[in-house]
């Protein structure tokens, strides 16, 4: 166990180390000559008009919310399929019944006009 | 000729022997025994970390020289400064230019995420590459992880925070929408990837990477081509190529959420994403393509890491073939794709995968034939397909009919 993480704590150093390498040679090589004209937040050109941070449509929420049953459910789901050949029958039933309840959820869902993007 | 057959003694495994070989020297030095193997093994994983690095530099070439000849155009070439024959420095070249120019920050930003997602997005793309089987044996893997293809599920997730960090923290309005639509898209198509992932966990009974390769006596392509079908359609998405390239979408959001970045960050961007796509692909083989198992790999295992790099590229090539030939789908369209048609076959499908499988298992008391299995799966699926595409099929009679009768109704209406 801790002998295989160990090569997991090693590609962490590297990964790291390929992350930051570039950006700091960067940082040493490039040249910094700033101006309020180039730090403008880019816009096609014309001057950028309001705030940024705009509201976002309350659309994305209901398919965030979709995704969080299905995220949770998944998380239930690997421990069944993991020992899945040594489970008898009705085990492996009850699992596809969980399955069926949460596709019932999103045909509920679909039906009532969640999945619509307007 | 004694010289000859230990060479291709030692050629035929020949990254196991190197690794074999250097432990001897440093243990040769009089180091201790677990000081020369965690040597190795860092050597090991900066192997494992440049791997793709490399592959990617010249990836970017082939991708450009392959998109410009499907599109009529040249490509980069020697034309103009000299760029290698063909044009196969281009990549050194960009990567040159990209550390040298300047980084124009924009005003208003959020520097520490701002300058932290270009850093993540590279080292959660690199953090993939620990489980991916190379080839036979415990030493041609960075490590067989017991949750190896969930410890992948997991960093593969990362892109989204980062996508997210990037958009939100550059004060830019396209970057916001982009990181709004990189949720929206990679959160939706997770689940389908998670379920057919599931569906080759049970299968395979295990979450070992190289156990997964091992459980492919037929490989899963052909025994389960819907599951395969459904796994590549969403890394399809989260690795957003163009089909769903909703997050880049030049020609509406420009750049997306990495507009703001310039030089060597942008690069980072670039490069991440090519490195995504190495990485889907050698999951894709791993787990569909039976990963490094081929003819006569039994007698020289580093066959396995060449079968396993020939599978790998014919997986990028595909993905080549659509990034550059589609065009790109609408935020409703990709949406739809998802919640309408892929999460509900991804469900059924793992149902029937599992109720069948079980029921072969169940029919075969002595264990039964892998091509029986096989086929019994594969005849399954394309049953599931059918079926699926047959109910579709009505509920869109219906959908027609219902809007047949609506505007013959609201004729009637004006009429009268």
């Amino acid at each position: 166990m801790l002998e295989q993480f160990t090569f997991v704590g090693l590609l962490f150093l590297v990964a790291a180390l390929l992350g930051t390498l570039p950006p700091a040679l960067a940082w040493l090589l490039r040249p910094k000559k700033p101006h309020p004209r180039k730090s403008e937040p880019y816009e096609c050109g014309i001057y950028p008009h309001g705030e940024a941070w705009v509201q976002y449509k309350a659309q994305y929420y209901i398919f965030a919310l979709a995704f969080m049953v299905f995220d949770v459910e998944a998380v239930f789901l690997f421990p069944w399929a993991l020992i899945y050949n040594w489970l008898p029958l009705y085990a492996v039933i009850e699992g596809v019944l969980f399955l069926l309840l949460l596709l019932g959820a999103l045909l509920y869902a679909w039906k009532k006009g969640a999945l619509e993007w307007v | 000729m004694d010289w000859l057959t230990r060479l291709l003694a030692f050629l035929s495994n020949a990254i196991v022997n190197i690794g074999a070989w250097l432990q001897g020297v440093l243990t040769g030095w009089g180091l201790p025994e677990p000081t020369a193997h965690l040597i190795v093994r860092a050597v090991g994983a900066l192997a494992v970390g440049f791997f793709p690095l490399v592959v990617v530099i010249f990836l970017i070439w082939a991708y450009r020289k392959i998109a410009a000849r499907i599109q009529g155009r040249l490509g980069p070439n020697s034309s103009g400064t000299w760029a290698g024959p063909w044009g196969i420095l281009q990549t050194f070249a960009d990567a040159i230019k990209m550390i040298v120019k300047e980084d124009i920050r924009p005003q208003g930003i959020d520097p520490v995420p701002y300058n932290l997602a270009p850093v993540l997005v590279v080292f959660a793309s690199v953090m993939l590459w620990a489980v991916i089987p190379f080839g036979p044996g415990g030493s041609l893997i960075g490590t067989d992880l017991s949750i190896g293809i969930f410890y992948i599920m997991a960093f593969a997730s990362a892109a989204l925070f980062v996508f997210l960090m990037a958009g939100w923290s550059s004060n830019n309005k396209y970057a916001t929408v982009g990181a709004f639509r990189a949720v929206a898209q990679l959160v939706g198509y997770e689940i389908p990837q998670l379920l057919a992932v599931l569906t080759v966990v049970a299968v395979a009974g295990t979450m070992k990477m190289q156990g997964i390769v091992g459980a492919q006596n037929v490989i899963f392509l052909v025994a389960m081509p819907l599951t395969a079908f459904i796994f590549y359609m969403a890394s399809l998405a989260e690795i957003n190529a163009r089909p769903f390239e909703l997050l880049e979408a030049e020609s509406e959001l420009v750049c997306g959420y990495f507009i703001e970045y310039s030089g060597m960050k942008f690069g980072m961007f670039y490069l991440a994403e090519f490195m995504n796509s190495v990485a889907v692909a050698a999951i894709f083989t791993t787990l569909f393509l039976g990963g490094w198992r081929g003819p006569w790999v039994d007698q020289a295992p580093i066959l396995g890491t060449i079968w396993f790099f020939i599978k790998m590229g014919l997986v990028i090539l595909a993905w080549m073939f659509i990034q550059i030939t589609l065009p790109r789908l609408r935020i409703d369209q990709m949406l739809n794709f998802n919640w309408k048609f892929l999460t509900p076959l991804a469900i059924v499908n793992l149902c029937v995968t599992v109720l069948v499988n079980k029921g072969i298992t169940e029919a075969f008391p002595g264990g039964a034939p892998v091509w029986t299995r096989a086929g019994i799966l594969l005849f399954s699926n394309v049953l599931t397909v059918l079926v699926v595409w047959g109910i579709s099929a009505l509920g869109r009679r219906r959908e027609e009919r219902r809007a047949w009768r609506v505007a013959q109704a609201t004729e009637l209406e004006v009429t009268a």
